[in-house]
């Protein structure tokens, strides 16, 4: 990986460097403490920067690359920025018997992006989820913090579009 | 061991309403409540209540398990038994407030009948719950409701005993069922001429109609979510209050660490996680090694998809799983305790994190435990999407902080696990059962289940059946027990082609052997296992290489790449899955796919690739015909098979 294009850890945003000291404090008498920083770091940024990563290394001695192993290995982690609005697909058996693939389908087509990319504009992140665990309410999708339960293919446009009009009514 | 019970259990409890109140309303807060609308009811019923100028207590409680009926509201007024309301919209939730608390009126269609039914009626019957229970098209609870009103109000009984509509009660295909209220006592296939008798008889002279009655016992037994549904799992002293934390007092002052060991071995209680290992004896093991410190884990990585057992358990009673790891500290002598708790669950990690906090303020961790000198510390760690962490080594790199790899076996977890030092994982299920093994003794709990299987374990049972729901049964109850008699059969009544278990590791228990009784032992034999409890229903529109295909995609997606048996044979075979699922598959193909399942089973280092190649095998083993059916069938079979499947037809219009 290219690191020349990244400033020093000296230049950050100072907000930055505040967030990621306060978590090495707090967690830095805890023994295996790194996931739960990296958690934390994601739940503030909505992905792990690198240079949260880098500024992560320096201060807790992790080597850079045992940071990424984990980065890496875990699905819940990621690297880059998404879009505004996620609409997260539950694909348990559950909802995978009761048509969750054809839900993720008419999604894909409606946005023009596949599972695990983000709309041009930047509005609408896809992805897919291994299971939510409302299975009583298979199949289900979880738009933004909320989870709709029964979704019928033809209400994808529906939830789609409310979005839409709220972003705009906003703007 | 130097202060009594009675008198520890008192001090902890100082202060606390113990005295059931007569009045309140919960509703049911778990996340599929509150996907289903629980938390605007509850604002709602908050702000109707105070708009009537009553004050009727509305509390969060976890899920009672219909998750078919959600959102689920109880209510209880001081002069009738506890109501249960299932699918409950706002204009519901208004006319609780007005008419059921106000008038005392039950509401029709949403009633949820209780599964304590009654054999004798020995208090005065104030209302009938009405249910056409038959599987045919043409609901008659309506009329029947109206013609058993009539003869009531014949009888001058109108105003005193009321007739509703009731949305389940738990019965099927009985023809028309009705439930007498408050005593339980439940008839099935009532006749129109029988409602003359149920009136003169019944409700007039108290007495049962025998040849009516439905007189067989519930078929479940709530221990593990015993308090899931009626307690506030946000507030320990609501959970203090119905009893939480007694077992553990009870052991802390009185019993020795041996002693509680020696309980969990008398009560035959198995790991609820899968594997089945009984939980005593793996306790004793940890114990045996010295060491200057050990630990205690809760494996709440529920990841099987299709499964939330766990989730339930901890968003509805976390309390029950912090005593059952706080029991299974102390019986270790474990000074540390981790919930691994996945992050996808953000409410359960919430409530246990409370919980956590609760019991510390109450003196129930920390130091010095109610003055007994043991100390005691819990904290959670979270996962971060990774199915392969359910496994025992796996969960421990991660909670060290690392990438979730397995490692060889042995050095077992009880002699050298977190840290290096000897540690016991338990599951969620498991350790929400220790509570009350402990309080109520081993042989309680050996009394329920089978010789070699005992007590009960949950299930959540999904798919196409007609009330997915959480349900608790002995074991040895069979499938079709589960499926037709506690769930109400199939839905849409497409006929079953087979229960799935144990998820990606697990089979399919196709529909001739339904009447298996469900024990650790059955279910290996048929090529599945007991696993965490999902319990997924498929019917004849499922196709089975389809489905075969989607187990062995996650566990190649979650395959974590350390040993190649796993890595390289499941991607293969998936490869060979997709060539037969596309019409171009050839007999040795699946000849292949026996041979790479056999080195898979043998050779993977840990629990998830021995154990993917499952859902193939049984796939192969009971539907042997859908996969040559593909392969004869060649691409134009293959072509019409997705079609219908993409449209959710009958496959078997097709073929």
């Amino acid at each position: 990986m290219n690191t020349a294009v990244l400033p020093p850890v000296s230049e950050l945003e100072p907000e930055v460097l505040q967030q990621i000291d306060d978590c090495v404090e707090r967690w830095s008498d805890q023994e295996g403490n790194l996931i739960m920083i990296l958690h934390e770091i994601q739940n503030h940024h909505g992905y792990v920067p690198r240079e949260s990563s880098l500024l992560l290394a320096e201060k807790t001695g992790v080597p850079l690359a045992r940071i990424y192993e984990v980065l890496t290995f875990y699905h819940y982690f990621r690297l880059v920025a998404q879009g505004k609005h996620h609409i997260t697909v539950c694909n348990g058996t559950a909802c995978y018997l009761k048509g969750s693939a054809r839900l993720l389908g008419e999604l894909e087509s409606r946005l023009g992006i596949k599972e695990g990319e983000t709309t041009e504009d930047r509005l609408f992140h896809l992805e897919t989820v291994r299971c939510i665990g409302c299975c009583g309410m298979s199949p289900a999708l979880v738009v933004d913090e909320t989870t709709v339960g029964k979704v019928a293919t033809t209400e994808v446009a529906g939830i789609i579009e409310k979005i839409r009009i709220q972003e705009d009514t906003h703007e | 061991m130097n202060r009594n019970f009675a008198q520890t259990w008192e001090t902890l409890r100082h202060g606390i309403t113990i005295a059931q109140e007569d009045t309140w309303i919960r509703v049911g807060m778990d996340s599929g409540g509150i996907a289903a609308g629980a938390g605007r009811l509850c604002e709602r019923l908050v702000t109707e209540v105070a708009a009537a100028g009553r004050q009727i207590p509305v509390r969060r409680v976890g899920s009672y398990g219909y998750a078919f009926a959600d959102p689920l509201v109880e209510v209880k007024s001081a002069d009738s038994p506890p109501t249960l309301y299932g699918r409950v919209d706002d204009a519901l939730a208004a006319a609780i407030v007005s008419e059921h608390f106000g008038r005392g009126r039950l509401l029709d269609g949403h009633i949820i009948g209780s599964r304590r039914r009654g054999t004798v009626i020995n208090e005065p019957v104030t209302g009938i719950l009405v249910k056409d229970t038959s599987l045919d098209d043409g609901d008659k609870t309506g009329f029947f409701k109206d013609s058993l009103a009539a003869e009531l109000a014949e009888h001058g009984l109108a105003d005193s005993v009321q007739t509703v509509g009731a949305l389940d009660l738990g019965i099927y295909d009985e023809g028309l069922a009705v439930q007498l209220l408050p005593s339980g006592v439940t008839y099935t296939n009532v006749l129109s001429r029988d409602i003359s008798r149920i009136v003169t008889e019944s409700v007039k002279e108290r007495t049962v109609l025998n040849h009516l009655l439905w007189a067989q016992p519930d078929p479940q037994e709530r221990i593990v979510l015993r308090n899931c549904g009626i307690i506030d799992p946000e507030c320990i002293d609501d959970a203090l209050r119905h009893g939480s934390y007694e077992g553990f007092v009870r052991a802390l002052t009185a019993q020795t660490p041996e002693q509680v060991i020696d309980t969990m071995k008398t009560s035959g209680l198995r790991g609820r996680g899968g594997a089945g290992f009984p939980t005593g004896l793996k306790w004793e093991l940890t114990r045996q090694p010295v060491a200057d410190r050990k630990f205690v884990i809760c494996n709440a990585d529920e990841g099987d998809p299709g499964a939330f057992m766990d989730r339930s358990v901890l968003e509805g009673d976390p309390h029950a799983v912090l005593e059952g790891l706080l029991l299974a500290a102390y019986a270790i002598g474990a000074a540390k305790g981790y919930f691994y708790i996945r992050a996808e669950y953000p409410l359960a990690v919430k409530r246990v994190q409370m919980a956590i906090d609760q019991a510390r303020q109450r003196g129930l961790i920390g130091d010095n435990i109610l003055g007994s000198g043991w100390d005691f510390e819990a904290a959670i760690r979270l996962g971060a999407g990774a199915f392969v962490c359910g496994e025992e080594t796996a969960l421990i790199a991660s909670i060290e902080g690392r990438r979730g790899s397995p490692e060889p076996r042995p050095p077992y977890p009880s002699v050298q696990g977190l840290w290096g030092k000897p540690t016991s994982i338990n599951n969620v299920e498991t350790l929400a059962a220790v509570p009350w093994i402990v309080a109520k003794g081993g042989e309680a709990y050996a009394r329920h289940g089978t010789e070699k299987s005992k007590g009960t374990k949950v299930f959540a049972v999904t798919g196409k059946v007609r009330h997915a729901q959480l349900v608790e049964v002995p074991m040895g109850t069979t499938v079709r027990q589960i499926i037709f008699g506690i769930c109400g059969g199939v839905q849409d009544e497409v006929p079953i082609k087979g229960v799935q278990t144990g998820g990606p590791s697990g089979g399919i228990i196709p529909e001739p052997h339904l009447d298996t009784p469900i024990t650790y032992e059955n279910l290996s034999e048929l090529g599945s296992i007991m696993g965490s409890g999902g319990m997924l229903v498929m019917n004849e529109n499922d196709c089975m290489v389809d489905v075969a295909a989607f187990y062995l995609k996650f566990c190649v997606d979650e395959s974590c790449g350390k040993c190649a048996p796993c890595r390289a044979g499941g991607y293969q075979m998936l490869q060979l899955l997709l060539k037969i699922a596309k019409g171009k598959g050839t007999p040795e193909d699946l000849a292949l796919i026996r041979r790479i399942c056999q080195a898979m089973q043998y050779a993977s280092l840990c629990g998830l690739g021995q154990t993917a190649p499952n859902p193939v095998l049984s796939a192969l083993r009971f539907f042997e015909h859908e996969f040559l059916a593909y392969i004869e069938g060649g691409m134009p079979y293959a072509r019409k098979l997705k079609k219908a499947m993409a449209e959710g037809r009958n496959l078997k219009d097709v073929v």
